[in-house]
């Protein structure tokens, strides 16, 4: 593997007496789409802001290609930012917005020009360069954003939840833009956001943050599959989470004792100690459900509480008798060979490889 | 639907002598300067430009025109610099103690004038500074101010905040993006401040009239002129200080309130 772009070497970052973040180190690879993904206050966009030097860490140190950047000005880096805000410059138009950049490093006018109108076709607003930003639609202004840091001809593009503010359809779509557009550069994406679809979609890894803190670090797939604690449980997807006693484990399976019954696991890489307290995750989608009992190891008698209905997938929530929540993960033309409604029962179950154990209890 | 008919009717009335009172004295002046009789009675006498006549060949009256330019523009120029630096630095940094810092700028205009006056003048004196034009440079630029800046820091307020970091994250320094960007948004606040304080300085009696010495400004002037007799000249001097003054208000308007109105609607 190649030298990292970026480096953050046990970095931390404090408000007066709030951490934003706490203790981060993390390499960001050139050339990665890298989507940073949290809730509101996770220190996501601290991380950004700190990389574009708009804030400087209390401790630790950020490197951008070997260079240490702690303390140098936001001016003097070469990280454009594509903005929650969009942060357009208002009294210009497309063209100048697009320019701004250039104008800022001394780029004569002519050369200024041609290359914001090469972006700005490139973005297919090219017809709108002439026009007040104010008069253009969202998705034509998500466009010149993105033109206005990409002329700059960065190695990394900074990007904090731009399509927030867009309609669902228009999210996609923007979406597929992106994704082309990173894979053309060849640069790093660094792109924060609080929604997993995003991160998910786009991403070639993708960090979880909680509290300041790195939860976990993976690609879509193995953060999905494989969350490695709680937190990351409980926030992505739809999973279901049980809690039980290790009985016994042996390097391929460990039994563990939970109230709605045992359940065989996929052993971890340190195998869990006998009689300790461990969590383990099965996706929602990964639960069969049927009306007779099943011969599966790890089966659950569970009665039928509510339904979701999200289009064609549909979640169903239910309860086992110990009061355990389980939720199942099915297309609704699936459901309808079952009759059901609040307060059938029904026998859950699912392969022993499907549960996944996760880090502490 | 009657009730709020005769509620209609009773505001109606309400600003109707609002606008009498505040307009009548005016309207008065104007008409009583342009009539051919000495003495403002009725029934009126000849139309006549007699005492625009008089004044436009009056030297010592072009001379209080010439020094009300002078101070206005000066002043508006410079508490109109004041109050953008205030209005920045309210909008760029938080600090301890900003809310007393913000009422002590904003402190000059609840001042009665005859106060602020008398403190310009002993202040001015003291330092040497008195009976210039320049003294009431100084005293107005400071009464100006808190205008400029409250119309400036309104505009700031409705700036994204982004935008400033936009422009240094875009390569710019503090100080290109202020010319690039913090000022070109508020050109129009600044524009209406300009006309603002020069329409308050140009008005201003008080304090004009103590720390000027010989150089009078147009207000000091007619009180002067007020003072030795019964002049209808002051009726024409005063419909040009109203119309100088309206029509720095009217530009004012606008530059920047009516903008206001219209993005918020």
């Amino acid at each position: 593997m190649s030298d990292p772009l970026v480096t953050f070497r046990n970095v931390q970052k404090r408000f007066g007496d709030f951490v934003a973040v706490r203790d981060m180190t993390l390499d960001i690879q050139p050339g990665e789409f890298l989507a940073i993904m949290g809730s509101s206050g996770c220190g996501k966009t601290t991380t950004l802001r700190m990389l574009a030097g708009l804030e400087q860490p209390t401790r630790g140190e950020i490197r951008i290609a070997g260079r240490l950047m702690n303390d140098v000005k936001p001016h003097d880096r070469d990280t454009p930012l594509v903005w929650q805000s969009l942060a357009l410059f208002p009294f210009l138009t497309a063209r100048e917005n697009v320019e701004f950049g250039l104008k800022m490093r001394g780029v004569d006018k002519a050369e200024r020009k041609r290359r914001a109108l090469e972006w700005l076709d490139r973005m297919h607003i090219g017809e709108f360069a002439d026009r007040s930003v104010d008069t253009l639609s969202g998705g034509q202004k998500q466009r010149v954003a993105l033109a206005r840091s990409l002329v700059m001809e960065p190695q990394m593009l900074l990007l904090d939840e731009p399509l927030s503010a867009l309609d669902a359809n228009l999210v996609i779509r923007m979406q597929g833009v992106l994704t082309q557009l990173q894979k053309e550069l060849g640069i790093t994406f660094v792109y924060v956001t609080h929604s997993q679809s995003e991160a998910f979609a786009m991403a070639d890894r993708v960090v979880i943050m909680s509290q300041g803190d790195i939860a976990q670090i993976g690609t879509p797939k193995d953060i999905y599959r494989a969350p490695a604690n709680r937190f990351v449980a409980e926030f992505v997807g739809r999973n279901n989470i049980l809690t039980g006693t290790v009985k016994e484990a042996s390097s391929e399976t460990t039994r563990l004792a939970t109230p709605a019954g045992t359940f065989m696991v996929e052993t971890p890489e340190t195998e869990p100690q006998t009689g300790t307290k461990r969590s383990f995750v099965v996706s929602a989608d990964l639960v069969s459900l049927s009306l007779e009992e099943p011969t599966a190891a790890n089966r659950v008698h569970a009665k039928v509480i509510s339904e979701e209905f999200i289009g064609s997938v549909v979640t169903l929530f239910l309860e086992s008798g110990d009061g355990q929540e389980f939720k199942v993960q099915m297309q609704e033309r699936q459901l309808m060979n079952y009759d059901l409604h609040a307060g059938s029962q029904v026998w859950l179950s699912w392969e022993t490889e499907n549960a996944h154990m996760l880090d502490g209890d | 639907m009657t009730g709020n008919r005769a509620l209609n009717i009773v505001l109606g009335l309400y600003v109707l002598l609002i606008f009498i009172f505040v307009f009548a004295p005016i309207v008065f002046s104007l008409v009583f300067s342009l009539n051919s009789q000495r003495f403002p009675t009725i029934p009126l006498g000849e139309f006549s430009t007699e005492w625009y006549e008089k004044i436009l060949a009056d030297p010592d009256i072009w001379r209080a025109a010439l020094n009300s330019l002078i101070v206005s523009g000066c002043s508006a120029v410079l508490g109109t610099i004041l109050g953008f630096a205030t209005a920045y630095s309210d909008f760029r940094y938080s600090f301890r103690f900003k809310g007393p810092y913000l009422a002590l700028i904003l402190l000059p205009p609840t001042i009665p004038l005859i106060i602020m006056a008398l403190a310009m003048l002993a202040w001015l004196s003291r330092l040497g500074l008195s009976g210039q034009l320049w003294s009431i440079i100084i005293a107005h630029s400071v009464l100006t101010a808190p205008f400029a800046m409250a119309i400036i820091r309104l505009r700031l307020q409705q700036m994204d905040p982004d935008l400033e970091a936009a422009a240094w994250n875009l390569g710019g320094s503090e100080w290109q993006a202020m010319r690039h960007v913090i000022l070109p948004f508020c050109a129009p606040a600044i524009v209406s401040a300009l006309c603002l304080t020069a329409a308050v300085s140009f008005d201003e009696f008080a304090v004009a009239w103590f720390v000027s010495g010989l150089n009078k400004t147009v207000p000091v002037a007619i009180l002067e002129i007020v003072q030795g007799n019964i002049d209808p000249q002051v009726n024409a001097i005063g419909t040009f200080v109203f119309l100088t003054s309206m029509t720095l208000v009217i530009l004012a308007q606008v530059f920047f309130i009516s903008r206001q109105i219209r993005k918020t609607s």
